[in-house]
């Protein structure tokens, strides 16, 4: 209770507002999670029940489930992770290993980061052109391709990000032995920043699942089961936007549980994401 | 004096492996110069080579032979160009572009640095170790392994065989037979770096490149790897660069001593530390700059 100085006694006001703001606005980002998922629950867990995962969407006035959006979901996000992420895993590894300072590189590096903040619906817009036009149909084949083109650049960034953390004297070590560079590659540097890859397809798998406008241009939505890629194919994201604006009632509780559903699965993937990220390969 | 003494006192504690090659130098030392010398084989024939980052003349002018079955250090201040030096014996430098060297280095005869040179197989036949450990990401074994099955495809039985071999030559067999199957990371530091040497001398390379390589380590692991070092020297030509007086004094046989991207002066590890040519030189061994 001494001498304690007006500056320093300012100083501590101070730091305490700064501390008050800086809560207060943590509180106000992070709140709508909380407000958004409480809502989800509040509304979607009366549609969860096991119609949910066996039955067919309903028409309006008629009991269903969200089997086929579920299927045609997992469908497209699968293929379009098995199309997009080796061509971003290839494409970072020549970023990170072979470009590096060269010019090409810089100039992928820019465009790929434009790619990676595109709005989702320009994708869209563009594989309606050059694969609904051309066919003459929507199809499941062009929602995974949309769905692909949006993987490549979260892959891209995250992979050659995760390589360029490899220390180079893995690389030295390996070369030193007489490995051929792909292999130093392939076997060392992979290996070692396997962890952050695999983090990379899952945020970018995290990404797709809730992707909404580049499926409506592309595989628009089915309301029978399917698993013809040649057909328009149901998914979530559509039958939601469909089902939520629609006035009828049965049709509004579906899209709530199929809401619920997408949040969580978006959620846990993230979670595993970050649980993946944290066994770094630097330890046992 | 005082480089001398410490040289002297260093060794006394591993006197059993260290003494024998020792005494070695010590009768050649009293040999007359010039004189043919049948046990040296010229390993390494380093020929007015220069090396450049970019424009900058790191290294400059050097002439050097290595010699077969015999310890080489290299000493000198911090950027003097030692490890530059040894990162030319296999190139290794030609991973980053802008890096180039000039002049001749021959090994067996043979220019290394024409256009021509196959680079994985002189990296086969020269092994290096460096400063900080490197394990890979992978078991005890595949470590160990990696270099082998870069070329030569052996039965299980035979491959084993050689990485057992390889693990007892780096004194680490004993500690790790249990636990091959473990991350090579999960060792401890010195554990790692004889991995690492193992890991080298599995690929039966001729000769052995040593980039600072106990100077990340405690002194029981440092004494480790010196006893190491004069345990492969019956089979390899060995270089290492050292920035540790009396390491370079125990375990070398011939010492060179490096300034500002020159070579001072090579001799006899001995003749180095007793009675230097060099003022240069004898100011850097007995502490007077560095």
């Amino acid at each position: 209770m001494s001498a304690v100085s007006p500056i320093y006694a300012r100083r501590k006001r101070a730091n305490m507002l700064l501390v008050a703001a800086a809560l207060a606005a943590t509180t106000i980002a992070v709140a709508w999670l909380f407000v958004i998922l409480y809502e989800l629950l509040l509304n979607g867990l009366s549609a969860l029940g096991p119609t949910l995962f066996t039955q067919m969407t309903p028409p309006p006035g008629s009991k269903g489930g969200l089997l086929n959006p579920i299927m045609g979901s997992i469908l497209m996000t699968v293929i379009g992770t098995l199309i997009g992420a080796p061509v971003g895993i290839m494409a970072g590894t020549y970023l990170a290993e072979y470009g590096q300072h060269s010019r090409i590189a810089g100039v992928v590096r820019f465009i790929n980061d434009i790619l990676l903040s595109a709005p989702s619906i320009i994708v869209g817009l563009f594989v309606y052109d050059i694969m609904v036009l051309q066919m003459g149909h929507f199809s499941g084949w062009a929602g995974s391709v949309a769905l692909a083109i949006l993987v490549v650049p979260v892959v891209v960034r995250t992979t050659e990000d995760m390589l360029t953390l490899v220390p180079n004297g893995l690389r030295e070590a390996a070369t030193a032995l007489g490995a051929p560079k792909w292999k130093v590659i392939v076997t060392v540097a992979y290996r070692a920043a396997m962890q952050g890859m695999l983090t990379g397809i899952m945020l970018a798998i995290a990404r797709i699942a809730g992707e909404t406008a580049p499926l409506l241009f592309t595989a628009l939505n089915n309301q029978f089961w399917t698993t013809n890629l040649n057909a328009p194919m149901a998914n979530l994201p559509v039958v939601i936007f469909q089902f939520a604006m629609s006035p009828y009632a049965d049709w509004q509780s579906l899209a709530w549980g199929g809401a619920l559903l997408i949040t969580f699965t978006i959620l846990i993937l993230n979670i595993t994401a970050r649980i993946v990220a944290t066994w770094s390969s630097f330890s046992r | 004096m005082n480089a001398q003494q410490h040289a002297t006192t260093g060794a006394a504690p591993s006197n059993a492996t260290l003494g024998a090659p020792r005494i070695e130098v010590k009768a050649r030392a009293t040999e007359p110069e010039g004189q043919a010398r049948p046990d040296l084989v010229e390993k390494v024939v380093i020929r007015d080579m220069s090396f450049f980052y970019k424009d900058f003349e790191a290294v400059r002018g050097i002439n050097l032979a290595l010699y077969d079955r015999h310890v080489t250090a290299f000493i000198g201040p911090s950027g003097c160009g030692k490890s530059t030096l040894l990162r030319t014996l296999n190139r290794i430098y030609d991973l980053y572009p802008g890096q180039r060297a000039t002049g001749e280095i021959l090994i067996d005869g043979h220019n290394i640095l024409e256009p021509g040179q196959d680079l994985n197989l002189l990296r086969a036949k020269v092994g290096m170790v460096f400063q900080k450990p490197t394990p890979f990401p992978m078991s005890i074994f595949d470590n160990v392994a990696f270099g082998i099955r870069l070329y030569e495809k052996l039965p299980a039985a035979e491959l084993e065989e050689r990485v057992e071999s390889a693990l007892r030559r780096a004194a680490l067999w004993e500690e790790v037979k249990d636990k091959l199957k473990q991350s090579g990371l999960s060792l401890s530091g010195g554990q790692q770096q004889r991995l690492c040497i193992a890991r080298a001398i599995a690929v039966r390379p001729e000769i052995l490149l040593l980039d600072e390589p106990a100077s990340a380590l405690d002194p029981i692991s440092t004494q480790k790897i010196e006893e190491l070092i004069s345990e492969l020297k019956s089979d390899y030509c060995i270089a290492i660069v050292t920035h540790n007086m009396q390491q370079a004094a125990r375990s070398s046989d011939y010492t060179a001593f490096m300034y500002l991207g020159e070579l001072v002066e090579f001799d006899e590890t001995e003749t180095i530390f007793t009675k230097p040519r060099d003022r240069r030189t004898e100011d850097y061994i007995t502490g007077r700059f560095g």
